[in-house]
């Protein structure tokens, strides 16, 4: 049972390990001559545009973040219900489909440089380009800053009106309050968000591709799918993947001794009441974030889809990508969080440096580009499809067909791969709530196992393993390139239908799949966010 | 208190998972698989003809050709596709130098498809044409200025042409095409021509592009002739004329949509007869005009829209130059800072 648990980690990182491993096998091969050419001719660039574009969008979503999730969790205001949850929808907005909402509203081409135009009677020659480095920043902010807000409002939430109290005690203001006690004591949260942002921002294709932004993921896919050269794709992969690792690394080292703990759950404190212009201030702060990040979105996308409806409208089909979104996505919640909780449990009982390389291994298929680790997860399952039918066909003169490719297994397990990293942040910043001396007593009355998991870690772990759940849901539902390389015959997802379109330039088809995909994904948003209210 | 609920829910897990195996893996008497690149709505009702026509059935997944590659690979001799089908005869062309692909030597296909537009080895055949071509704003531009595809690297288009970005495999193969027409040292002299001009930022698709130019952002664009189409059939009203360039000297540039029989496909003759189909009279007009693109085959009239544009004389030196040359492309357009 012991030994059981210790493997868990291990087994995970196992299966990360092996897709990355293949994606970077060729890293020896030489392709000097790609090299030279990609060294004289766009990897400064790139690197220029790849860092530029991180560290706007973590100092973006780690200020919308944070200041969101604090303004949420510490004060009352008008709206603040509502808000609290409805913060967390354009997480359910593919990060593509608001960059090109954004370019289709405030480009050249689009109803606001038009208007102006029209009102200055000027071709508006200074205007802004959209296109630009700080467009794309602002996009995937816009994007992206659910990750911060939903983590870093757990911890406020938990503890931050607390430790305000108790720094308002020591006679700090409450604006030193939450610089020097609450903050800080919220780091484990927001680092994981922000984690989370910085792997989604490395990966991404989507969003940079609409911008026409060079990155570091463009030239992978430059090197593998138009320079046909595997070896050069595979040496700019492994470098993204050592970066990120050296970032895990470091980001796990600068907080090493450090512990987290909250030994009870404090009582629901009353939030502070703004009062005045302070109420409409923060109002209209959240409301533009909300505004811009999901309502102007959703509200182009219905447009579109509304004309594009009037068109045709095939509803049992919809009704079938709707119901195989719902299911891949429960199910890979169900198969995530489990292994997760797990994972993060195993760690807690047997710490040390190898478990702990271990569970940052497990989390790393995030920061992969999709397609690259799409096909990475593919070779591995192909090969041992192949030697599968092999022995049947040797042993038994068996004709197997397809045993495991057919079925919808090689998807989970897929996304398992991928998405380890985004229900761990949560769930282990909420094992850190748990003090050592409350396992120890426990453990003293004789609770072992899945017994002390059940009883002392799950109730903890609930807020956490919601978090984890929601984010994992919405995400697979987006997800593209593992759903289209993996799906089965006949199991077509909303966003295998949006794939579809957009890759013919047909956005406002592409509107229905994707207003419904943003539905759908609202589903899980009210139901976790309900559970951990409670 | 958490156990049961878990329990039940693993349960059925389990059996939905069991139950998927059964029912995405029927068996048919008869079928072909197809990977394909052209997505569903542009290949259904050909298959759906084929099917109707000779009872075989036809079951498809769609994904980028990159991906289609790999998986193809991978699979190996396991592989359960009969047929590729991409949008573009570069990537024909990687598949069949990966060995993906296997020659179907069939007269009926040599008949109906025009030599330059199927690999001479016959491991692929183009089975509808994308012209792309110069898209000009009828307000700004006199068609007389316009000649060729050269032309616009000239310093009269200065600030005035808008491109799609170069990572587009059109634009690749493009140049590609140019390459083997003019050699390195010209083309790159003509790219950097274009890139001199540009009135912005390479756009992330030819819509964009010619919405840029409706816009009067600048004067001219190269688009695939079917993203004009829709486009103007959304709009009617836009200012934007077509012109076939380089009538007087190799001809416009064309790719094609088509497909190859994978090598290790295991529903041969069912896949061959799906090919010989697909290049038929009868499945030649709905492939194309499904997306108002050209029939590969001379002989069948396009759609009304698509012909009302005009005929134009196509380049004719073989597609597989798109596919050889194509990494000098990417590397040239690199150089010359077309991004």
């Amino acid at each position: 049972m012991v030994a059981g648990w210790r493997l868990i980690p291990y087994i995970a990182a196992t299966l990360v390990i092996v897709p990355i491993g293949v994606v970077i096998s060729s890293l020896f091969t030489s392709t000097s001559d790609i090299w030279q050419h990609l060294i004289d001719h766009t990897l400064p660039l790139l690197l220029i545009n790849t860092l530029w574009l991180t560290l706007g969008v973590l100092l973006g979503t780690g200020f919308l973040g944070i200041s969101l999730a604090w303004l949420i969790a510490i004060y009352e205001f008008p709206g603040r219900r509502f808000f609290t949850w409805a913060l967390l929808l354009p997480m359910a907005i593919p990060a593509y489909v608001t960059a090109f909402v954004a370019l289709g509203l405030f480009d050249f081409t689009g109803p606001v440089q038009t208007a102006l135009r029209g009102w200055l009677e000027s071709d508006l020659h200074g205007f802004p380009e959209i296109r630009g480095r700080t467009g794309v920043i602002i996009v995937m902010t816009l994007a992206f800053y659910p990750y911060v807000y939903l983590l870093a409002r757990n911890a406020f939430v938990s503890q931050g009106k607390r430790s305000l109290e108790v720094a308002q005690s020591l006679g700090f203001t409450q604006r030193t309050g939450f610089y020097k006690v609450a903050l800080p004591m919220a780091r484990p949260w927001i680092a994981g968000g922000l984690m989370l942002v910085l792997m989604e921002t490395l990966a991404d294709f989507g969003t940079v591709a609409v911008f026409n932004y060079d990155t570091f993921t463009t030239a992978i896919y430059k090197a593998w799918f138009s320079l046909f050269s595997l070896p050069a794709a595979s040496q700019l992969a492994s470098l993204l993947v050592i970066i990120v690792f050296v970032i895990i690394v470091l980001e796990q080292h600068f907080r090493a001794r450090m512990r987290y703990a909250e030994n009870r759950k404090s009582p629901r404190a009353d939030r502070i009441q703004l009062t005045g212009k302070q109420k409409w201030i923060a109002l209209s702060f959240v409301m533009t974030v909300w505004c811009f990040a999901f309502l102007l979105p959703l509200l182009q996308l219905l447009h579109w889809a509304i004309q594009s409806i009037a068109l045709g409208f095939d509803l049992e089909r919809y009704l079938e990508f709707l119901l195989h979104s719902l299911t891949l996505s429960s199910l890979a919640v169900l198969i995530i969080c489990t292994t997760i909780t797990m994972i993060v449990y195993a760690a807690r009982r047997f710490p040390g440096r190898s478990m702990e390389f271990a569970v940052r291994t497990a989390t790393i298929g995030y920061a992969l580009p999709g397609t690259v680790l799409a096909i990475g997860i593919f070779i591995p399952l192909a090969w041992l499809e192949n030697l599968l039918s092999e022995w049947a066909l040797t042993l038994f003169q068996l004709e197997t067909g397809l045993l495991i490719q057919g079925t919808i297994i090689v998807m989970l397990l897929a996304y398992l791969i991928r998405f380890m990293a985004v229900s761990h942040y949560p769930i282990h910043g909420a094992m850190q709530r748990i003090t050592p001396s409350i396992e120890e007593a426990a453990m003293g009355m004789g609770l072992y196992g899945w017994t002390l998991l059940r009883r002392i870690h799950l109730p903890v772990l609930k807020s956490g393993i919601f978090t984890g759940a929601t984010l994992v849901f919405v995400d697979v539902m987006k997800e593209m390139p593992i759903t289209l390389m993996t799906r089965p015959f006949g199991w077509d997802t909303l966003a295998v239908r949006v794939y579809e379109m957009t890759s013919e330039g047909a956005w406002e088809q592409a509107a229905v799949p994707a207003v419904t995909l943003i539905l759908a994904g609202l589903l899980p948003i009210l139901f976790f966010m309900r559970q951990t209210e409670n | 208190m958490q156990i049961p609920s878990l329990k039940s829910r693993i349960i059925s897990t389990l059996l939905w998972i069991i139950l998927s195996v059964f029912i995405t893996s029927p068996v048919y008497a008869e079928q072909v698989v197809v990977y394909s690149a052209r997505i569903e709505q542009l290949i259904k009702p050909m298959f759906d003809a084929f099917t109707q026509r000779t009872g075989i059935k036809v079951r498809y997944t769609t994904d980028n050709e990159g991906a289609l590659m790999a998986r193809l690979q991978a699979e190996g001799k396991n592989t359960p596709a009969d047929m590729l089908i991409t949008v573009d005869a570069g990537n024909l062309w990687a598949a069949s130098q990966a060995g993906l692909l296997r020659p179907f030597d069939s007269q009926i296909l040599k008949t109906n498809i025009p030599e330059h537009l199927r690999a001479p080895d016959d491991e692929w055949f183009g089975l509808s044409i994308r012209a792309r071509t110069i898209i000009y704003n009828t307000e700004k531009v006199d068609p007389a200025d316009l000649s060729t595809y050269e032309d616009l690297a000239d310093p009269k288009w200065k600030n005035r042409l808008c491109l799609r970005t170069s990572k587009k495999v059109y634009n690749q193969s493009l140049v590609a095409m140019m390459i083997a027409e003019h050699g390195e040292a010209e083309t790159e002299k003509i790219v950097k021509g274009w890139v001199a001009n540009l009135a912005t930022d390479p756009l992330s698709d030819d819509t964009r592009a010619m919405e840029f130019v409706a816009a009067g952002r600048c004067d001219l664009t190269v688009v695939n002739t079917y993203y004009y189409g829709r486009l103007m059939q959304k709009d009617p009203n836009l200012p934007l004329g077509i012109f076939w360039p380089n009538q007087k000297n190799g001809g416009v540039h064309i790719n094609v949509s088509g497909a190859g029989l994978t090598r290790y496909g295991k529903n041969q003759q069912a896949a061959e007869a799906l090919l010989e189909f697909l290049s038929s009279i009868s499945a030649q007009n709905l492939f194309a005009d499904v997306n108002m693109e050209y029939p590969v085959n001379p002989n069948i009239v396009p759609d009304p829209v698509v012909a009302a544009w005009g005929k134009f004389k196509q380049n004719h030196i073989n597609l597989t130059k798109a596919g050889e040359l194509q990494a000098e492309a990417v590397k040239l357009m690199d150089r010359v800072g077309y991004r």
